[in-house]
């Protein structure tokens, strides 16, 4: 295959009809989702979920029938599809887009690590009649990046888990957990000596006594999407409930367990850079209208000589935003390929970030008066904007990755 | 389909050029670069890698490249990676013959585009720059004007490469506002070589001022006859040229810190061990990788005949933007070590600020 730049019809049809729902049902409602902090946004995950639920678009591509792999290689373009529909969603509205129902990042680690039987077991509610939502608790009070300090204890009783501990920042957690018949993968260590080795994955259904929600973050931006507190007290579940081996396995074993969880960020990061690159390009789009009402257009070529200061700052914006697409595109086309992207999901990650953050904070300052006022989706594109900086790895977590993998540094040798 | 996998045959040219980047250009670049000459037989064996026949169809006798920019872009950076004075002498060539290529009348091409498939070295060079700071490639001082069956040019240009030795210049200028090009021989009246300049890098090759005190040229040496040229369409394949010559500058002086970080040792420990300097490098990376995804896509939509200036320009701008970066960390990184000419990336901080400036002095 050459170096080509062309996305497949087949690609081109699935974001057209992406392009619909953000025009029609997102945009008009996100100035309301933004201003109503955590309202559901109903009428898009009801436009969604006879889709998602009928082909999914949105992680859980392997939960038809538990042979994800014999599927990936039928068709070499779902990773490279679905940032694109991700991107599409995301410059409707990013709050509204991680409403969007389905397994999400919980069904991703299911279907990375778990066995085929949990997979059936698992995920074939994000095919039923109702939306459900899957959603992924590492997080704690006191470990945020550094997911190794975690506190929360699985310990084994008989046939059961019995959970203990406080996740935060868990985003849809109350979907899951309250409005639907979903799941929540906690992490928790088994051995809190052990360290990363300890640390395992459970799958936390919705009903489970002694699991609550117990707070929905008040955030900068991403108003729709709620950012849950999960209290777990006593939660027993079935032994059969973790994913992965539940045997402590020594750091020169191969930390199976935290390694699977990892490997989940190769493949949800590039979605986040998608999402952050959505924004970003609404803004971009936003701002050369609103110029071009004014009679500005951007002189691509002209000497430096003649050029003004906005228009220097949107071809900026656009040339980032131009590689920061090309860099989550081609992270998302190694994973299609069967290529190890653990590097390029990274790099991704980090251009997107920062693009995204730059180019909506520019935004604001180029529209001035009109940026800065609520009457204009500019300012609110730039509070979204920021989380993508933050969750999914931060952008120092990312440079970190990124340093260790091109210098051949382990963690040990840089911190 | 999206793509990021170059064909075999253009993996092959790109390591050959690579191959030849680091035994030929990396042993002789600095010397160039400090006698302020170029070493000749290295410029001779560059150009003997067949870049540019391999660009040019096989009706005008070379290999007819089905991707030609694109390979091209790989083939820039593997010699910018070399040496950013020598891959430009080893391009000069092409800046007559890919605007006659591009933009030349059948007869033109059949007259002057077989000579580019030859072992010697062409002996050709282009005008466009010219000697101010309002220097607008599409609004030129530089006149031309029709007097019956000539045309009377007149004006200055500046960094001419090799135009000492030239046979054949491609001359630049505005007839009724337009930009136009010229084909001039050695010799005309009122051509005047002059003096040769003195610039902050790329010392190695040397370029010239270039005086036009209405030289009479026949009409038939438009370039394009009556249709002429469209200089844009010729400067976006300047622009990725430029775009990835400065990818491999770039990431000739990353990949140097990079390995001066691993083995310079400070408070006990490489330094590459501290955020401070593994940030820095982590991010060169970034927009390299960045830059050159960049850089190909605009290639690949000149290679597709798509009208691609927004994409063209974005990716030179940005590769000026992020090789000066790149270029100043690595001294940064090196710290009084980077200061020293013992050491390359003084010499690739120079270079590297020259991209904003060489319009028009690479073509793929």
């Amino acid at each position: 295959m050459p170096i080509e730049f062309k996305t497949p019809g087949a690609i081109q049809q699935v974001v057209s009809m992406a392009q619909m729902v953000a025009e029609q049902v997102m945009r008009p409602k996100a100035a309301y989702y933004d201003e109503h902090e955590h309202e559901i946004p109903w009428e898009y995950i009801n436009m969604m979920w006879p889709i998602v639920s009928q082909s999914p678009l949105l992680g859980a591509d392997d939960s038809r029938n538990g042979h994800g792999e014999a599927e990936r290689k039928r068709s070499p373009i779902t990773n490279v599809r679905l940032i694109h529909i991700v991107e599409m969603l995301s410059w409707g509205d990013a709050g509204q887009y991680l409403c969007t129902p389905g397994g999400n990042l919980g069904a991703a680690a299911i279907a990375a690590v778990g066995t085929p039987e949990q997979k059936r077991r698992f995920l074939s509610r994000f095919q039923g009649e109702k939306p459900a939502w899957g959603a992924m608790a590492m997080t704690e009070p006191q470990a945020g990046s550094d997911t190794s300090a975690i506190k929360t204890t699985a310990v084994r009783d008989g046939d059961f888990w019995v959970l203990n501990g406080e996740k935060i920042f868990c985003t849809g957690g109350r979907l899951a957990l309250e409005e639907s018949n979903g799941l929540v993968v906690v992490w928790a260590t088994v051995d809190p000596k052990a360290g990363r080795a300890g640390m395992k994955p459970f799958v936390v259904e919705a009903g489970t006594p002694g699991v609550t929600v117990t707070k929905l973050e008040p955030k900068l931006g991403i108003r729709a999407s709620d950012t849950a507190s999960i209290l777990l007290q006593d939660a027993r579940i079935p032994f059969d409930h973790i994913l992965g081996s539940p045997e402590v396995i020594s750091d020169t074993g191969g930390e199976k367990g935290f390694k699977g969880a990892m490997k989940t960020f190769d493949a949800t990061r590039p979605i986040v850079a998608a999402s952050a690159l959505g924004i970003a390009r609404a803004t971009i789009e936003y701002v050369k209208h609103l110029l071009n009402q004014e009679g500005i257009t951007i002189r691509y070529g002209a000497p430096l000589h003649q050029l003004s200061a906005v228009e220097l700052e949107v071809m900026d914006m656009e040339a980032q935003h131009r590689a920061a697409w090309l860099l989550t595109q081609k992270a998302a086309w190694m994973m299609d390929m069967g290529l190890n992207n653990n590097l390029e999901a990274s790099m991704c990650k980090v251009k997107a970030g920062d693009a995204v953050t730059r180019i909506t904070q520019k935004a604001v300052e180029i529209l001035g008066p009109l940026g800065y006022s609520r009457a204009h989706p500019v300012e609110k594109w730039m509070r979204d904007a920021k989380i993508n900086d933050i969750f999914e790895g931060t952008g120092q977590i990312n440079r970190l990755i990124v340093a260790r993998r091109i210098l051949g540094y382990t963690s040990r040798e840089l911190k | 389909m999206i793509a990021f996998s170059p064909t075999e045959e253009q993996t092959l040219i790109a390591e050959t050029v690579k191959r030849f980047a680091r035994e030929r250009m990396r042993s002789v670049f600095r010397e160039a670069e400090e006698s302020s000459e170029l070493p000749w037989e290295v410029v001779n064996k560059g150009w003997q890698l067949g870049l540019l026949s391999a660009a040019i169809p096989e009706d005008y006798g070379g290999l007819g490249d089905a991707q030609p920019t694109v390979t091209g872009a790989l083939a820039a950076e593997e010699l910018g990676w070399g040496d950013l004075a020598l891959a430009l002498a080893i391009m000069v060539p092409g800046l007559v013959a890919l605007p006659i290529l591009y933009a030349g009348t059948e007869e033109q091409k059949r007259t002057y585009l077989p000579r580019f498939s030859d072992e010697g070295y062409p002996k050709v060079t282009a005008a466009l720059i010219e000697p101010r700071f309002r220097f607008d490639p599409a609004a030129l001082e530089t006149t031309a004007v029709r007097q019956g069956n000539e045309y009377v040019l007149s004006g200055r240009k500046a960094y001419v490469p090799l135009a000492a030795g030239a046979e054949l210049f491609l001359i630049y200028a505005a007839e009724k506002g337009q930009t136009q090009a010229f084909l001039v021989e050695r010799g005309a009246p009122g051509l005047t070589v002059g003096e040769r300049e003195r610039l902050m890098g790329v010392k190695a090759l040397d370029t010239y001022e270039l005086a036009l005190d209405g030289v009479r040229v026949p009409a038939s040496a438009r370039l394009g006859g009556d249709a002429g040229i469209d200089i844009n369409r010729l400067l976006n394949h300047s622009r990725v040229a430029l775009a990835a010559l400065a990818v491999g500058l770039a990431r000739g002086a990353y990949e140097y810190a990079l390995e001066y970080a691993k083995n310079r040792v400070a408070f006990g420990e490489p330094i590459a061990q501290r955020q401070s300097i593994a940030f820095m490098l982590a991010e060169m990376a970034i927009e390299i990788e960045g830059v050159r995804l960049s850089t190909w896509e605009a290639a690949w939509r000149l290679d597709q005949g798509e009208e691609a200036t927004r994409e063209c320009v974005l990716a030179r701008q940005n590769a000026n933007a992020m090789a000066l970066m790149v270029a100043d960390r690595a001294v940064q990184i090196l710290g009084g070590h980077g200061y020293i000419r013992e050491y390359p990336v003084e010499l690739w901080l120079r270079n590297a600020r020259g991209f904003a400036t060489f319009d028009g002095l690479a073509m793929i």
